[in-house]
C-alpha cells in the first residue's frame, strides 16, 4: 500500500535507462477522457451534479479540520497571479488533511521551457492525486485532463472557464436567495475576456436563470447571448439592473481600454455601479463581484461596502465551495 | 499489375472511363503513355501496336495527373516536420502528381538558389515539385524578391504565403512586376491587423471556448483590395490562396465579372468541416485561414459547383506531435491534407452534394493547370506529359493517419470513413503509387 503509493517518488532516483520507459507509459495515457472527479468547466456539467456540489459545500467547515483528503497529494499549478483562487484551493486542502505543494511559473522548469505536458507528467511522477490548475491559454485545464489519469481541477483558464468561482457565487446566490427560481441577474462588466462570467452564465442558465449582459459592444458582443439559453444582451445599466435579484459586476482591466473606441470616463459614466442605479433593483438585491475590485471604476466605493454587497461573503464561501470540490475531486464525498 | 514501381517505358492504360475536362472527355477511353508523354489517347481497343506494360482500368476512372497548388513540404529547414521525400510520396499516395511547394521554409525561398536546390533530383521528389518562391525578400513585406531570376530558376508563381503583403505599394509593385513577367501573384489574404492572438474563426464557437476570433473580414478586406488593384494594373495575375469567406468569395466574382485575371482556390478541409468542430480545443482543427460558419460553408460549396472556384489545393501543412499536443492558442497552425483531399471532394462534394465528378477532376487539373499556366498538364491531349490519377469512386475505406506517408500525422480525418480513392498514381509514364 506504502510503497506503491510511493512508487512515483522513487521513480526519481530510478537510474536513467529507466526512464525512457516511464514516459512511455506516460504517453500511453494519450487521449484519454479526462479522470474522474475533474472539472474543467461548468457548460457541461449537468445541473442536479452541480446542486450536489453546493449540498456538499454547505456540509464543509472550514473552522473544523476534516481530515477526508489525508495522505492526498494536491499541486497548485499556476501559470498565472492569484490571490483569492490559489489561498482558498490551498486552505480548502489543508483543512481537509491533504498535503498541497504550489508549482508557479516563475521559478520552475516551466521558466526553462518545459511544457505543460511535461510539467503534467512529471508532477503525476512526483505522486501528485490531483492537480489545480490555473493557466493563461483557455483549454489548458482539458489538454491536461485528456493526458493524465489524475482529476484536473480548472482554477481559470484564459478566456474560457472559472468553475469554483461560479460554484460559490451560486453558494453565495442561494445563501442569500434560498433558491435560483424566477431570480433575475444582470452581469454588467467586460464580459468578452472574462471566465467568470462565461462560467457564471452557463450555471445560473442551467436552473432558468434570466441572465441580461450588460456593457459595451467591445466587452459585451452581441454573440455573448449566445453562449447559453435565455441570456440577454443590454446596452443600458439602468435597464439590465431594474428588477434584478443579483447583480454581479466583473473587474475591468484598464488596459483593456487602451486601442477600444470606449474611454474610460465614458465607461465609469455609463456603467458604474452607483448607489442611485442600484436603487433600481430589487430592494434586497445583492451585489457581487469575483474581485479584485477597483473602487471608483466598475463600482463606487459606497455600493462596495454598502449593506447588499456580499463580495467578501463570496470570498469566504471560497473555502467551502473548493473543499466541495476537492473531495469530490478525490472520491471522498461523504 | 503489380506493386512494384515501374521503369519509364510505355504503359497502356486499358478499359478505364477517361475523364479529361480539358479536353471534353467523359468516355470510355485507352491511354498510352510512351517516353513520358500521353502517345495516345483513343476509344476503347482502338490503341495498336503493343506496351511494355498493360494497365487494367475497368471500373474505374483514369483523369489527368492532379496538381495541388498549396503545399508545405518544410524543406529547407524543418525535415522534422516533412521533407520533399516523404511529402511527394504522401502526395502520389493521395493521387497528386505535381505539388507547388509554399516558400514560408527556414530559411524563406527567395532566391534562385533555394529554388533550383528545390527542383534537385537528389531531394528525392517522386512527382513534380513546382515552387513558389516569396514575393518579398524573406517575406517581410519590404521589397521585393528578384520575380525574374525566381522565375528562369524554376518558380510558376510568387508568395509570402503564412505573412499577406498588406503594404498597398508593395502589393501593387508585386502585380506590376508579375504582370510584366506573366507571374501569378499568390496571397495569403489575411488582414492580420485583426487577427493578432487569434486562434479560430470568430464565432459562438470562440466566443464559448474563450478564444479570440478571426473576423471573416479579416480576410474579405484583403481580397477586395487585391481584386481591385487586379482590376487596375493591365494583364496582371492575382490567385487567392485558401479562400474561405463567403464575402472574399464575392470578391473574387466582381474581379472575374470585370474580366480580370482573379483566381482562387479551396481547401477540402473548409468545404468540409465548420468551426464548431474544434469541439473541446482539438488543436487539429486549428488552421490557417481558420474552419468557418456554415454559411461560409454553403458559399464555398456553391461557388465549387458553379465555376467561381479555379481550384481544390490542400494547403498541406504538417507539425509535429510536440507542436500540436500544446494549449490550443500555443498550437502550430495547420493540417495535413495530401491523402484526404480526393475522398473528401469524392464524399462530400460528389455523394453529398451532388457536383458531377467532371467538375470535381477539373478542380483537380484543368482549373490548376491553368491558374499557374503549367502547360502540357492538366489534360491526357496527345503530347501532354504522361501524368495520369487512376481512382475508384465507388472504393469504400478509413483513412488511418496512422499509415499515412506524411512524416506528420496532424489530421483531424483520422478513422473517417469515405467514400473514393486513388488506385494508382503516374508521373511522367512512371507508376509512383500503386494501391495495396
Amino acid at each position: 500500500m506504502c510503497a506503491s503509493r510511493f512508487a512515483g517518488v522513487f521513480a526519481l532516483a530510478l537510474p536513467a535507462p529507466l526512464w525512457p520507459r516511464m514516459m512511455q507509459r506516460l504517453r500511453s495515457y494519450a487521449m484519454n477522457k479526462p479522470a474522474r472527479g475533474s472539472l474543467l468547466g461548468i457548460e457541461h456539467v449537468e445541473g442536479k451534479e452541480i446542486l450536489g456540489l453546493l449540498k456538499l459545500a454547505r456540509r464543509m467547515n472550514p473552522l473544523r479540520a476534516r481530515p477526508l483528503l489525508r495522505n492526498k497529494r494536491i499541486v497548485l499549478l499556476f501559470y498565472e497571479a492569484s490571490t483569492r483562487t490559489r489561498s482558498s484551493f490551498e486552505i480548502a486542502a489543508k483543512t481537509l488533511g491533504a498535503i498541497t505543494t504550489l508549482v508557479q511559473a516563475s521559478g520552475s522548469s516551466i521558466e526553462k521551457g518545459e511544457s505543460l505536458l511535461d510539467t503534467g507528467a512529471t508532477l503525476r511522477a512526483v505522486g501528485a492525486d490531483a492537480i489545480v490548475l490555473r493557466h493563461p491559454c483557455a483549454g489548458a485545464p482539458h489538454l491536461l485532463a485528456k493526458h493524465l489519469d489524475i482529476p484536473v481541477i480548472n482554477a481559470g483558464d484564459g478566456m474560457h472557464e472559472h468553475p469554483s468561482q461560479a460554484l460559490l457565487d451560486a453558494f453565495t446566490i442561494l445563501k442569500h436567495k434560498k433558491t435560483f427560481k424566477g431570480l433575475q441577474v444582470a452581469i454588467i462588466g467586460d464580459i468578452y475576456h472574462s471566465r467568470v462570467a462565461r462560467s457564471a452564465c452557463h450555471l445560473l442558465t442551467k436552473f432558468g436563470v434570466k441572465v441580461t449582459l450588460c456593457g459595451p459592444p467591445e466587452f459585451v458582443p452581441e454573440v455573448a447571448a449566445t453562449l447559453a439559453p435565455g441570456l440577454r444582451v443590454s446596452r443600458h445599466p439602468e435597464e439590465a439592473v431594474r428588477g434584478a435579484d443579483v447583480i454581479m459586476l466583473l473587474r475591468l482591466q484598464k488596459e483593456r481600454l487602451a486601442g477600444q473606441k470606449i474611454r474610460l470616463q465614458d465607461y465609469v459614466g455609463h456603467y458604474q455601479l452607483t448607489p442611485s442605479r442600484l436603487k433600481l433593483a430589487k430592494r434586497d438585491a445583492i451585489v457581487m463581484h469575483p474581485g479584485p475590485i477597483i473602487r471608483g471604476l466598475e463600482l463606487t466605493g459606497e455600493v462596495a461596502d454598502g449593506p447588499q454587497s456580499v463580495i467578501l461573503d463570496e470570498v469566504h464561501n471560497g473555502v467551502p465551495t473548493r473543499m466541495a470540490i476537492l473531495a469530490r475531486a478525490l472520491g471522498k464525498t461523504k | 499489375m503489380t506493386n512494384a514501381k515501374s521503369k519509364p517505358g510505355s504503359i497502356l492504360i486499358k478499359g478505364g472511363h477517361v475523364i479529361d475536362p480539358a479536353a471534353k472527355i467523359d468516355a470510355p477511353m485507352d491511354v498510352l503513355l510512351r517516353d513520358g508523354r500521353v502517345a495516345e489517347i483513343a476509344l476503347p481497343n482502338k490503341i495498336r501496336g503493343s506496351a511494355d506494360e498493360k494497365f487494367d482500368a475497368r471500373g474505374l476512372i483514369v483523369a489527368p495527373g492532379f496538381i495541388d497548388l498549396h503545399v508545405h513540404l518544410r524543406e529547407p529547414g524543418q525535415s522534422y516536420k516533412e521533407t520533399i521525400a516523404t511529402g511527394t510520396a504522401a502526395a502520389a499516395a493521395g493521387g497528386f502528381t505535381s505539388v507547388c511547394t509554399m516558400p514560408n521554409t527556414a530559411p524563406v525561398v527567395d532566391t534562385a538558389e533555394w529554388v533550383a536546390w528545390l527542383r534537385d533530383p537528389e531531394r528525392g521528389a517522386v512527382v513534380n515539385v513546382f515552387p513558389i518562391a516569396a514575393a518579398t525578400r524573406s517575406s517581410r513585406g519590404a521589397t521585393l524578391t528578384d520575380f525574374a531570376a525566381l522565375q528562369r530558376a524554376g518558380a510558376v508563381a510568387v508568395t509570402d504565403d503564412g505573412k499577406p503583403i498588406l503594404d498597398d505599394e508593395i502589393m501593387r509593385a508585386a502585380l506590376r512586376l508579375g504582370a510584366e513577367l506573366n507571374l501569378p501573384v499568390v496571397q495569403h489574404a489575411e488582414d492580420t491587423r485583426l487577427t493578432e492572438r487569434c486562434s479560430m474563426h470568430e464565432g459562438p464557437t470562440s466566443f464559448r471556448l474563450g478564444l479570440r476570433g478571426m473576423p471573416a473580414s479579416a480576410e474579405a478586406s484583403v481580397v477586395d483590395r487585391d481584386v481591385t488593384l487586379a482590376q487596375q494594373i493591365r494583364e496582371s495575375r492575382l490567385h487567392v490562396a485558401h479562400l474561405s469567406t463567403s464575402d472574399a468569395l464575392k470578391a473574387v466574382r466582381r474581379g472575374k465579372r470585370a474580366k480580370a485575371r482573379v483566381t482562387c482556390e479551396v481547401t477540402p478541409h473548409h468545404f468540409t468541416l465548420l468551426d464548431e468542430d474544434v469541439g473541446e480545443y482539438n488543436t487539429n482543427f486549428k488552421m490557417n485561414p481558420p474552419l468557418r460558419s456554415s454559411s461560409d460553408r454553403e458559399a464555398i460549396l456553391v461557388a465549387l459547383a458553379d465555376g467561381t472556384v479555379d481550384a481544390i489545393a490542400t494547403d498541406h501543412a504538417p507539425h509535429a506531435t510536440h507542436e500540436k499536443e500544446v494549449e490550443f492558442e500555443r498550437a502550430a497552425f495547420g493540417i495535413t491534407g495530401l491523402e484526404t483531399a480526393l475522398a473528401l471532394a469524392i464524399t462530400k462534394l460528389h455523394r453529398a452534394h451532388k457536383i458531377p465528378l467532371t467538375r470535381i477532376v477539373e478542380l483537380f487539373t484543368a482549373g490548376p493547370a491553368r491558374v499557374l499556366d503549367l502547360r502540357g498538364r492538366g489534360s491526357l491531349a496527345r503530347g501532354n506529359c504522361a501524368d495520369v490519377t487512376i481512382l475508384d469512386p465507388k472504393k469504400r475505406w478509413t483513412f488511418e493517419a496512422a499509415k499515412s506517408r506524411s512524416l506528420s500525422h496532424n489530421t483531424p480525418f483520422d478513422g473517417w470513413q469515405f467514400t473514393g480513392k486513388v488506385v494508382a498514381t503516374i508521373v511522367g509514364g512512371k507508376i509512383v503509387y500503386c494501391a495495396d
